[in-house]
Formats: C-alpha cells, sequence, structure tokens
C-alpha cells in the first residue's frame, strides 16, 4: 500500500512538472506566478473535494453518493444567493471576504446537518430512495436559487456572481489564500479523524460497542464536509449542475481499486493523490495537448455519469 | 451486576417498556426470550446504549448508562448487534483487530496484536483470518463477530438474536463458544434468542418479557413450563424433558 | 406594455399586443403543457415506473443536442429541419433510455428514475461538450431553460404540431394501457407491442423535440400531472389523458403567469418555478409511495 501511495506521489508530482512546464514560451516571470496560482487551486480542490468524498461515502455507508450528488454545493450557492439578497448587493460587496465566507459556511453547515438529518430519517438504509431524494433536492436547490437570482436585481446579481465565483482560468490569490486557510486545518481535523472514521464505517451498532459515538462522529465529519465543500465552491464555482458532480465518485472509485483497503490512512491520501492527478492531468491533456475550450468539470461529468450508471447497474445485478 | 430500575421506553405513542428493574448478577449466560414485539430487543439495546435511554436508570458494574463516556463502557460492555452488515469491505483480521479499539484508539502495540491473534484461534479463524467478509459463511461472519467482542476484553457481553440466518451447525456452535466464554473466561452474556430450546440448552438464566413487562425471570427449568408457553407465547406446545432439561415439543 | 381588458376592445394598440404577443403566449403555455402531460404519461407507461418523464430522462436532453448538431452541421437550414435532426435524436435518447432500464429487476422502481435522471445528465454533459467546441454555450441557456418571454406571432406554430403529436396517442390510448399489464400479459391479449411502444415512443419523441426547440425544457410537468391523475382516476388513459392535458395546460400557464408577475418587468423562467414546485411534488410522492420489495 505505502507502495502504491509512493506511486501516485510521484504520478502527481510528474503531472505538475508537465502542467508548468509543458508550452511554457515567453516569459516566466509572467508565466510561473500564473501557472503556479492555477496549480495550486486544483491541488487545494482536488484533495478538498477528493477528502470529502470519502468521509460523505463513510458516514452513509455506501460507495455511490458523494456531497455533490446530494446538492452540496448547489446549498452553497443557494447560501450565498440568500445572503445577497438580505444584504443586498452593496451590502454584500462590502463586507470583509472572510466573514462572508465565514457567514456562508455557517448557513451550509446548519442546512446540511438538516438536510443529513432528514435524509437519514426519512430514507432508513434504502440507499435508492436516499441518492434520488439527493438528485432532486440538488434539482430543487438550484431552481430556488435560480428563483431567488432572479428576484435580485441583475446588475446587483451580476457584481455578487462576478466576487463570488472564478474558474481554473482565473483564480484570485486572495481567494486562493482564503481557502486555503479553511482547507488546510479542515483536511488536518479529517486526517485526526482516521482512525475514528475506520471504526464507523462498521455501522452504528458495531460503532457505539466500541465506544465511538456515531452521532457525534458523523457531525463532525459533515461540518468538515460542509467546509471542504464550501472552501472549494467559494474557488471555482460549483462542480455540479454545470458538470462534474461525480469528481468525487470517479475519485473515490479509482483510490478503492488503487489501493484496495478500507483504512481511512491509506484512504484518505489515496483518494486525495487520485483527485489531484485527475484535475491537474485532465487540465493539461485538455488545455495543452487536444487544444479544447470545454472546462474540464465537463468532462468529468460525462465519465462520472457513465460510471454512476455501471456502478447502480452492477450494484443491482450482484 | 446490570442494574435495571424503573426502565421505559415509548416508540411513537406505543409504550414498548413498562416500568422495567431487574438486576443481572455478575457471570453466566442469561437469555432474554418472549414473542415478538415483546419488547426484548429493546431493552438489550437500550442496556448497550444503542437507543438513548428515557426513562428509569441503568447502570453497568459503577458505570450509568448515559451518564459514562462511551469509550470507557466500551471497556467493560460489548455489544453484537442484530444486523452484522458492515458495508466496508474487511478481512477477518482487520474485523477482529477492530476489537482492541476501545484500549489503543488507533494506535495498537504488539500486546493488542498478540490479543488478536489470540482471539482468531480461539475461535477457529487463523484458516480464514486474511479471507473477506463477504467470501465467508454466516456461520464464520458470525464468529468473527464474536471474536471481535472477545477481543474487546470487556467483562459483559450482549448479543442480539445472533442465530438469525444460522443453519443448525452454525447456531449450535455459536451458542456452545458463548457457553464456552462464560465457563472459562468468567464472561457475563446476556442474549435475546427466538428459540426457547437454545435457551433451555445453554443458559443459566431466563428472563421472559411479555408486552413489555418482565413475565417470569429464573433457571430454565423453573422459567420454561406449560403455563410460561400458554400465557407468554400464547401456544399450547408440549414440553417435555431430555437429560434433565425442558424440552418444548414444537 | 400596460394593457386593459377595457382597451383591447378600442386601442389599436393593445389589440396588436394581444394579436401578436398575449395570445400566443398564453396558447404556447396551454400547448406545451397538455402535450408534456400527456407525453409523461405514455412515457411511464412505457418504463413501466411511475417516476419518470422525458424531459428529466434524456429525452429533453437529447432534443437539445439535436438541434445543437443542426445547427452546426446545417446553420442554415430552416427551423423544421432542425425540428426534424431534434426529433430523431430524441427518438435514438428515449428508446436508449428503455433499452438501458429493461434489464433493471421490477423489485427496485426507484432504481429506474435513478438510472434515468443520470442518463439525462450524461446526455447534458456531452450537450455541454459539443456546445462548448461549437461556441454555443448562450444558446444552450435557452434549450435547456424553457421560458416563454420569447412567443410572438409567428414562432411558436410548432408547438400545435407537438399537441397534435400527444392528441394522436389519445386514439391509441386503449392500447397504451393494455401495455401497462407488461409485455406478456399485453402479448397474449394479441397487442402488437412493437409497433403500439414505437408509435409512443414516437409521439414523445416529437412532442419533447417540438417544445424544446420552441420554449426550452420544461421539466416535471409530465411527471407530476400523471402521478397526481392517476392516484385520483387510476391508469384508463383514455379517460386519463384528456384530464392530463388539460391540468398540464393550466399548470404551465399558472407557472408562467407567476414568472410575469412576481417580478415585472423583469422574468423568471417558467421552467424554474414550475421545477421548485414540481421537484417539491416528487419529494412528496417519493415519500408518500409505500415501500415495495
Amino acid at each position: 500500500m505505502a507502495k502504491r501511495l509512493i506511486l501516485l506521489s510521484a504520478l502527481l508530482l510528474v503531472a505538475c512538472a508537465i502542467y508548468i512546464g509543458l508550452g511554457a514560451e515567453g516569459a516566466w516571470r509572467f508565466l510561473l506566478p500564473y501557472r503556479a496560482t492555477k496549480l495550486a487551486s486544483m491541488l487545494l480542490v482536488g484533495i478538498g473535494l477528493s477528502v470529502a468524498t470519502v468521509l460523505f461515502q463513510t458516514i452513509t455507508a455506501n460507495r455511490i453518493l458523494t456531497p455533490s450528488v446530494m446538492g452540496f454545493d448547489a446549498l452553497y450557492v443557494m447560501v450565498l444567493t440568500v445572503l445577497v439578497h438580505v444584504l443586498g448587493g452593496v451590502g454584500y460587496a462590502s463586507l470583509p471576504a472572510a466573514l462572508l465566507f465565514a457567514m456562508n459556511v455557517a448557513g451550509m453547515t446548519v442546512l446540511g446537518m438538516l438536510l443529513f438529518g432528514l435524509l437519514q430519517k426519512g430514507a432508513r438504509g434504502d440507499i435508492m430512495r436516499l441518492v434520488l431524494t439527493g438528485l432532486i433536492l440538488g434539482i430543487l436547490l438550484r431552481s430556488v436559487t435560480e428563483f431567488l437570482q432572479r428576484m435580485i436585481d441583475p446588475a446587483e446579481f451580476q457584481m455578487v456572481q462576478s466576487v463570488s465565483f472564478a474558474r481554473f482560468t482565473q483564480v484570485e490569490p486572495s481567494l486562493l489564500a482564503l481557502s486555503a486557510l479553511v482547507t488546510l486545518p479542515a483536511l488536518a481535523l479529517a486526517w485526526g479523524m482516521r482512525n475514528r472514521l475506520d471504526v464507523l464505517g462498521l455501522g452504528d451498532a458495531t460503532a457505539t460497542g466500541l465506544g465511538e459515538n456515531p452521532k457525534s462522529g458523523q457531525a463532525q465529519a459533515l461540518v468538515l464536509i460542509c467546509i471542504l465543500v464550501a472552501a472549494s465552491t467559494a474557488l471555482v464555482g460549483p462542480m455540479s449542475g454545470g458538470g462534474g458532480s461525480f469528481f468525487g465518485l470517479i475519485v473515490t472509485a479509482l483510490a478503492h481499486v488503487i489501493t484496495p483497503s478500507e483504512r481511512h490512512r491509506i484512504l484518505l491520501p489515496s483518494a486525495a493523490l487520485t483527485g489531484c492527478i485527475i484535475l491537474v492531468g485532465g487540465q493539461t491533456v485538455m488545455e495543452r495537448l487536444l487544444d479544447l475550450t470545454t472546462p474540464l468539470t465537463v468532462v468529468i461529468e460525462l465519465i462520472g455519469g457513465i460510471l454512476f450508471l455501471v456502478l447502480l447497474v452492477k450494484r443491482k445485478r450482484a | 451486576m446490570i442494574r435495571l430500575s424503573g426502565v421505559s421506553h415509548f416508540i411513537g405513542g406505543a409504550q414498548i417498556l413498562h416500568d422495567i428493574s431487574l438486576d443481572l448478577p455478575k457471570g453466566g449466560i442469561t437469555a432474554l426470550i418472549g414473542p415478538n414485539g415483546a419488547g426484548k430487543s429493546t431493552l438489550l439495546s437500550l442496556i448497550a446504549r444503542l437507543t438513548p435511554l428515557k426513562q428509569g436508570e441503568i447502570t453497568v458494574d459503577t458505570l450509568k448508562i448515559g451518564g459514562c463516556s462511551d469509550r470507557d463502557l466500551a471497556r467493560v460492555l460489548a455489544i453484537m448487534a442484530q444486523s452484522t452488515h458492515v458495508s466496508a469491505r474487511l478481512r477477518v483480521r482487520e474485523l477482529v483487530g477492530f476489537g482492541r479499539y476501545p484500549w489503543h484508539r488507533g494506535r495498537p502495540g504488539p500486546a493488542d496484536h498478540a490479543l488478536i491473534e489470540a482471539a482468531l484461534e480461539r475461535f477457529g479463524l487463523l484458516p480464514i483470518a486474511d479471507r473477506f467478509l463477504d467470501e465467508i459463511s454466516g456461520g464464520q461472519r458470525q464468529r468473527a463477530f464474536v471474536a471481535m467482542a472477545f477481543a474487546q476484553d470487556t467483562d459483559y457481553l450482549l448479543l442480539d438474536e445472533p442465530l438469525n440466518n444460522l443453519d443448525i451447525a452454525g447456531a449450535r456452535g455459536l451458542m456452545r463458544l458463548l457457553r464456552d466464554m462464560a465457563d472459562r473466561d468468567d464472561k457475563t452474556i446476556l442474549i435475546v434468542l427466538h428459540d426457547i430450546n437454545y435457551a433451555a440448552a445453554f443458559a443459566d438464566r431466563i428472563v421472559a418479557l411479555k408486552n413489555g413487562r418482565i413475565a417470569a425471570t429464573g433457571a430454565p427449568d423453573q422459567v420454561i413450563s406449560d403455563t410460561l408457553l400458554r400465557d407468554v407465547f400464547d401456544t399450547d406446545a408440549k414440553i417435555s424433558r431430555i437429560d434433565g432439561r425442558p424440552f418444548v415439543m414444537v | 406594455m400596460p394593457v386593459s381588458l377595457s382597451g383591447f376592445l378600442t386601442d389599436p394598440d393593445s389589440q396588436q399586443v394581444l394579436i401578436v404577443s398575449r395570445l400566443p403566449r398564453t396558447l404556447a403555455a396551454l400547448l406545451a403543457g397538455a402535450a408534456l402531460a400527456v407525453t409523461g404519461q405514455i412515457m411511464q407507461i412505457l418504463a413501466r415506473n411511475r417516476f419518470v418523464e422525458p424531459m428529466t430522462a434524456g429525452a429533453g436532453q437529447s432534443a437539445a443536442l439535436g438541434i445543437l448538431i443542426a445547427s452546426v452541421v446545417f446553420p442554415a437550414s430552416a427551423i423544421w429541419a432542425k425540428m426534424g435532426v431534434s426529433a430523431l435524436t430524441t427518438l435514438i435518447g428515449s428508446a436508449g433510455l428503455l433499452l438501458l432500464i429493461r434489464p433493471l429487476p421490477p423489485t427496485q422502481p426507484l432504481l429506474v428514475p435513478l438510472v434515468a435522471l443520470v442518463y439525462g445528465g450524461v446526455i447534458g454533459a456531452v450537450v455541454t461538450f459539443f456546445a462548448y467546441q461549437g461556441d454555443m454555450m448562450q444558446f444552450l441557456g435557452s434549450w435547456l431553460t424553457g421560458e416563454l418571454s420569447g412567443v410572438l406571432q409567428g414562432r411558436y406554430e410548432l408547438l400545435w404540431g407537438a399537441a397534435a403529436a400527444a392528441g394522436v396517442t389519445w386514439l391509441i390510448a386503449d392500447r397504451i394501457t393494455v401495455l401497462s399489464l407488461g409485455e406478456n400479459a399485453a402479448r397474449g391479449l394479441g397487442l402488437n407491442v412493437a409497433l403500439v411502444s414505437g408509435l409512443g415512443l414516437a409521439a414523445i419523441s416529437v412532442t419533447t423535440a417540438m417544445v424544446v426547440v420552441t420554449l426550452g425544457a420544461i421539466p416535471f410537468v409530465g411527471l407530476v400531472i400523471p402521478n397526481i391523475i392517476a392516484r385520483r382516476m387510476g391508469d384508463n388513459l383514455r379517460r386519463a389523458l384528456p384530464v392530463a392535458a388539460l391540468s398540464g395546460a393550466g399548470l404551465v400557464l399558472v407557472g408562467d403567469m407567476l414568472g410575469r408577475t412576481l417580478r415585472a418587468p423583469f422574468e423568471i423562467p417558467v421552467a424554474s418555478l414550475v421545477g421548485i414546485a414540481g421537484a417539491v411534488v416528487f419529494l412528496a410522492l417519493l415519500y408518500s409511495e409505500p415501500r415495495r420489495g
């Protein structure tokens, strides 16, 4: 296992080197900071979303759910829109970015916990119902967001959108710093939970018997998930809807194949590395080799959707 | 000793348990029996803190359920839930290894590894220790879970209908292992059983529940009688005695 | 432009607004709503599942794909030609879904809508991919989010075709009802299963394509209306289809009116409003449905 993790790290390093170096013409002085910022944001998002997905799959005890499929990043955008609605565009833009982000994450965490609690209660072990509910909730959240956005003055909304979301192609360094400031501690906490997550993965009753309260573990993991998803979404925009809601799904499915272990001390780094390789490698291929204008997330959505179908259908035949 | 006093429980509007008070002394196997819906599993899961206790008091030795830390309790009391389905793909040795978690919290030492190997050997799991849980038979899986509880090294062990879905060889084998743990290791075992005959054959003490109340407690040959079958189980099956043990003719 | 009821009788400008804009818009809402509800009901029988509808199950996305292909390959072609290509891709897309869900076990009723939604998402991703490559992203929004603000005289008449295609299904309503008994039972009753399924699929495809071409995708109408009607009056299509058509027409009309008035002079697309209402009803249906299997 350790060998494979080292191999993955080496692969990621190569991907990063190619991304920075390939097709570099002209002044390095300008190119390097630009590409380095982009690379850093991809790594941050790749690690953050992969770890969030692993946590989510552990606390929901299944392998086909991801926070994005359940509409968590749609939730982030909705909270953002509601904040703009309440504060007004000017009021929103005048608040410090860190405070705004904290408010977004807090609102999202509260709603996310509520959503998760309701889902657990309503769907009680019925995974199909849970996933379907999540997909429909995602559609609902996006429709509500769209509705609210139309209710905001279009000019105001335009302004909010431009300060709230960026793409991999144009990442604000200040936003990157803020996102890193939030993501890194959350990652450290997730890593600290690795042994408890192993036990939580055994199911509620067994975990309780081993002295690990599932409720508090799930709540802590959920807060981390919300923070990680919020930080990624703030950095590069929602991965779902516009594409890429299956990113986490691809990552964990691959990580389970590459490092077949349920131990989170293996699974977490393995998923994080895999996620980064997909983002950096995929972006390099799309942008430099194929010269495509389509965002990587669209391709991820396509491949991930097919993978999701395969997993669903295979699961039922087995 | 496990001591319950004034324990009641409601699900929705329905009262599942009515003011149960009960002392279970240390040592031996106690079987909880009763018809479907009598509240056996609810009672067990309250003691195991799988269901939050709302009314009444339960203590395990000096630890009060709901008032002590999960971790302290996990060193005194092990549980084997009704559903032993694990979504994670684990090997038998990994599962048994989790039994040591309450003691090392994720950092197993050499002593832990020795105990895990001992548990694997004791329960005859060494030949399949590196197989995945979904590759072994139901009986082997139940044995692996009992081995995990054994590795947890607690005085008390709670099991909720562990014989479900086991064939006769698996069911007997599991009960004999439990009997052996009670006799050799002085474990106190509380077990919910469906089949009175298994209770009669392996338990030292029987607690019969009906409609959320205790209908009878005592040694098997005192408790199992025509009256019990008629009043508690609503059936007129005959009881005969084989080797001095009561046996319900079904 | 502000118009009043009395103005229509006297003021020629108001009459002009009525004929060029208001009347076509109202008709478009009614026609599209009726057609969507009817095709939703047919789709549910063909897929033998209550939780699917064409717009979210790949048909809507396939229709958009067709227009995209037509616009890129034959940019100069007439709207009806694009429509034709779109209907063809919709037919392929819907047939693909039916093939995909055919082997799924009937004991898992929720698996079918799940597969259908993701299938729709996959086709949607293909559409987005080519839209980016063909620099057509701004058009894409108008196909994927249905709204009626652009409806004027001369720009909505295709919807009469959609309604007609949906109307044709009423003629074979009895046969489609028999199909709901299951393929073998239907064959046992002497039904030409392939023909009837094919006709139903064709009606779904033509209708969906026409609605997407003229207005854009409007989700959930085809899901919510047939579910409510089936609960009230069962699955006898000859009786249910007209009610479905009327209810669908009413739903889209009310949705459009709300979208127009809630934040005038800005408009909220009817698809967003119907999407919110439809998703809520879908969730309610999902949890009121007794658990099976």
